[in-house]
């Protein structure tokens, strides 16, 4: 009938190609340049580093794409964080519980607010937008009410008079300080997480179902998926590894500071969008989402390292994304 | 209605040719249109009739020959130019003839709107005198003050139609017009063209119907793999110009002849009202057979089958299913049981966007029946990869392979993606909502024959193209306000066209009473 449908033969160097790997080339670009004027740059410990300080942006930065490959936007990832954040502080330090229940508590926090996003968002059908800033807002507010405001540690004023007595357990403290044979242990969380979803979302079939609800929700219904459930499922996902990101850096600092997320926010869902352009796919994928992570988490190290103001950081990252962004939904676009 | 030959065309094509990459899309096509004619635009899909409509309309530019616009050589840089030199396309996707959240006046008169020089207030009172005259009495039973979201394909179009008469449109072109529209709404269209026609506009209809080149056109030109292999002066000899489109002989099926032989009953209903005051329906399907429902859009043909794929409910009655009383609560449930269908529109019901994962016609075609396939949840890449390919071979479905998106291939190759999709697993029953939207008549062939091939199952198809009811079904019913009726067996080939006749004025009859409601 016709020629029409084939695909053409595609030249080996072309611009699609160029295109697929563009991230990758500026990345070793980076990396390159900052080395050559820095050698410090690429010390290992330099790089573990890099890699320290990107795994709680990495790990958000999960949560948002894991919402967004079943269709749902999630602006309460940083909320959700310094929620559990501050909760897992509070159990330590107020209620004096031990490492393993308060890592329990600040993960379940996290998936409350998951089911919290999906009753909103699946159930009432607010539009997921809407009803995660909602939700954000919500938390924001909520961290302020058992503390008064203050920032969780020992010592802490509570409203009856007496001071908390609790401390960070140094189990608890390890889990955003230790190193198991030299590689910071966040790094090895966020690794090994990274691995299963990109297992679970590339490899199995309730990966496709998941893209499948994202994509095109009545096709996935029609084709008899629990599409309800799947995005359900998503959000509760998501606001746990938003939360387990949130007890890292608690861990870390050893310190609940409350904050209402915004910058962690940024981060992650900078990380998921820049990932959009990674291999070209246009779509949120797990792979992206860790080397958009990494992407930023390289540019911001270097530029410190060359004395660029701390404070140029946020116009850096935004000129990041808008760059990926363009990469990815630019001019020339699509296939041969 | 003819034209003379003597007054220079409205539009002449000379030797246009046009490339993408390797493929030859237009191969020097020559043609020309007079004002007040109708010219209908003939070819299988990929034959090249889309890019010809293109470069009319200023979407595309041809590598090589000329086009005359009343016998002066033009390029239509853009479509607004072409806009502007009097081209109106009136697209088969609907939403892009006007503009959503304004009100079809608003929409009637959005040229003058837009217009710097007229008035920067407008009376709202004025508005509608003024588009109620645009309308006149080829858009009058539009909703003035609806907003254009809300409006029918029909409704749209009639909209479009309107509006280029009044912008003093000099050719419109209609792409698959009557697609999606009831036998009565096409009437309407046809009388909305012959208004066009006779205010000396030319016409460029494009469709794969024959009872609208039959009505519509003054001539027909056939466009094969990028040429013109062939032109017919009215009357029109359709079989003629079928067999030029299809390149041979088209071969029918004389389905009259050779009745299957039903097997068991596979699907019974009992008294199903899709409404609590709705007719009763009492139906079988036996294994083997193939059932077409036709009817108006709004019937409840859609309705009756997303209720028996569990994606619906019904207000009362019994569905038995192998003799057992059943009834899906979920399209899973249904899948589970053998129950599959395949819903209308397929970019909307059964494709994803061709950037997500899982768009590819390995995934698609294997989509509902993951879990049947990988129990254990890994998916296994090279099976997919070969399930699609036995699939692609079997229904000879034109694809790259089976890493390609759907949006790759022509329409009558989609809709044998979603076929697959639904024959790649034994079936109990088979669910069709409107098979044939947007394929020509040669993939419409292979299409009948895929579906036929199974004697194993029971196939109940919906759509509101009665000839593609009578091609495809043993048994045609019409469904008419959420109820069923049988107009009787077909015995022999004479009793076929008796038949359409029969059923049209059926449909037309039973949708005024309805459509004047809403009006």
């Amino acid at each position: 009938m016709n020629t029409q449908t084939h695909q053409l033969p595609q030249p080996v160097f072309s611009l699609a190609l160029l295109r697929r790997h563009a991230l990758f080339l500026i990345l070793l670009l980076l990396i390159a340049g900052f080395a050559s004027k820095e050698p410090a740059f690429v010390q290992p410990a330099n790089l573990l580093s890099i890699l320290q300080s990107t795994s709680v942006e990495a790990l958000l930065g999960l949560a948002v794409t894991v919402a967004l490959i079943a269709g749902g936007f999630d602006l309460s990832i940083g909320a959700t964080a310094s929620t559990a954040l501050i909760a897992s502080s509070y159990a330590m330090v107020v209620w004096h519980w031990g490492a393993v229940p308060t890592v329990l508590f600040g993960l379940l926090s996290g998936a409350a607010i998951g089911l919290f996003n999906a009753l909103l968002v699946v159930r009432l059908r607010i539009p997921d937008l809407l009803a995660t800033l909602g939700t954000m807002f919500l938390l924001g507010g909520l961290q302020l009410i058992p503390t008064g405001g203050q920032s969780i540690s020992t010592g802490l004023m509570l409203p009856d008079g007496s001071s908390a007595s609790g401390t960070f357990a140094p189990g608890f403290l390890a889990l955003g300080r230790a190193r198991l044979l030299g590689v910071p242990v966040p790094v090895i969380i966020v690794a090994v997480i990274a691995l299963a979803l990109w297992l679970l979302m590339q490899r199995t079939r309730w990966g496709r179902v998941f893209y499948a609800t994202g994509g095109n929700e009545q096709a996935a219904a029609l084709a008899g998926a629990p599409t309800a459930r799947y995005r359900t499922l998503a959000y509760v996902l998501s606001g746990t590894l938003a939360a387990l990101g949130g007890v890292i850096i608690a861990a870390r600092v050893g310190r609940g500071d409350v904050s209402g997320g915004g910058s962690l926010l940024l981060d992650s869902v900078g990380a998921t969008l820049i990932g959009f352009a990674v291999l070209n796919a246009r779509r949120p994928h797990i792979v992206g989402t860790v080397v958009g992570a990494l992407f930023v988490g390289v540019l911001l190290n270097g530029l410190t390292m060359l004395n660029v103001p701390f404070y140029t950081q946020d116009f850096v990252k935004g000129l990041v994304l808008v760059g990926a962004l363009a990469l990815t939904f630019g001019p020339g676009r699509g296939r041969a | 209605m003819t034209t003379p030959d003597t007054s220079s065309p409205l539009l002449a094509l000379r030797q246009i040719r046009k490339r993408y990459g390797a493929t030859v899309a237009l191969d020097g096509v020559d043609l020309t249109l007079h004002a007040g004619e109708v010219l209908a635009l003939m070819g299988a899909n990929g034959a090249g009739k889309s890019t010809l409509v293109k470069i009319i309309a200023g979407v595309e530019r041809a590598d090589a020959g000329q086009v005359l616009w009343q016998s002066q050589p033009v390029t239509f840089g853009s479509p607004r130019a072409a806009l502007s030199a009097g081209v109106v396309t009136v697209h088969q996707q609907t939403s892009q003839l006007g503009v959503p959240g304004l009100t079809v006046a608003e929409n009637l008169l959005l040229g003058k709107l837009c217009d710097p020089a007229s008035p920067v207030l407008q009376s709202p009172r004025q508005l509608l005198a003024e588009a109620a005259r645009v309308a006149g009495d080829l858009a009058g039973g539009l909703p003035l003050t609806a907003d254009f979201a809300d409006l029918t394909t029909a409704q749209r179009q009639l909209l479009a139609l309107a509006r280029a008469l009044y912008e003093n449109a000099r050719l419109v072109i209609l792409d698959e017009p009557t697609a999606s529209l009831s036998a009565h709404e096409s009437r309407r269209l046809f009388a909305a063209v012959d208004q066009l026609r006779a205010a000396g506009i030319a016409v460029l209809y494009i469709s794969h119907r024959p009872a609208d080149l039959r009505r519509l056109a003054d001539r027909a030109v056939v466009l094969r793999n990028g040429q013109v292999a062939g032109g017919f002066a009215a009357p029109l000899d359709l079989d003629a110009a079928l067999r030029v489109l299809t390149g041979g002989t088209l071969p029918l099926r004389s389905k009259a002849l050779t009745p299957t032989a039903p097997g068991p009953v596979r699907l019974q209903l009992d008294a199903v009202r899709l409404l609590p005051e709705s007719p009763a329906i009492n139906l079988t399907l036996r294994a083997g057979e193939v059932v077409a429902l036709t009817g108006n859009l709004g019937a409840g043909k859609s309705h009756l089958l997303r209720v028996l794929f569990g994606a619906g409910r019904l207000a009362s009655g019994r569905v038995l299913l192998n003799g057992q009383p059943w009834r899906a609560r979920n399209p899973a449930q249904a899948i589970a049981a053998g129950v599959f269908m395949a819903a209308e529109d397929r970019w909307r019901s059964s494709f994803l966007p061709t950037t997500t994962l899982g768009a590819t016609l390995a995934d698609l075609i294997a989509l509902p029946h993951l879990p049947q396939l990988f129990k254990s949840g890994w998916l296994d890449h090279t099976a997919l990869d070969e399930r699609a390919i036995s699939w692609i071979a079997r229904l000879g479905i034109r694809a790259p392979g089976p890493q390609a998106t759907p949006d790759q291939l022509s329409g009558g190759n989609q809709q044998k993606v979603v076929l697959a999709r639904w024959q790649s697993m034994p079936a109990q029953v088979l669910l069709l909502d409107e098979p044939f939207q947007g394929v020509d008549i040669g993939a419409r062939h292979d299409l009948v024959n895929a579906i036929r091939a199974s004697t194993d199952r029971a196939v109940l198809i919906a759509t509101s193209d009665l000839e593609e009811a009578v091609e495809v079904a043993d048994r045609v019913l019409i469904m008419d306000q959420h109820g069923i009726y049988d107009p009787g067996p077909l015995r022999d080939g004479a009793s076929l066209l008796d038949h359409i006749e029969q059923l049209e004025r059926f449909a037309g009859q039973a949708s005024n009473p309805a459509e004047e409601a809403l009006a």
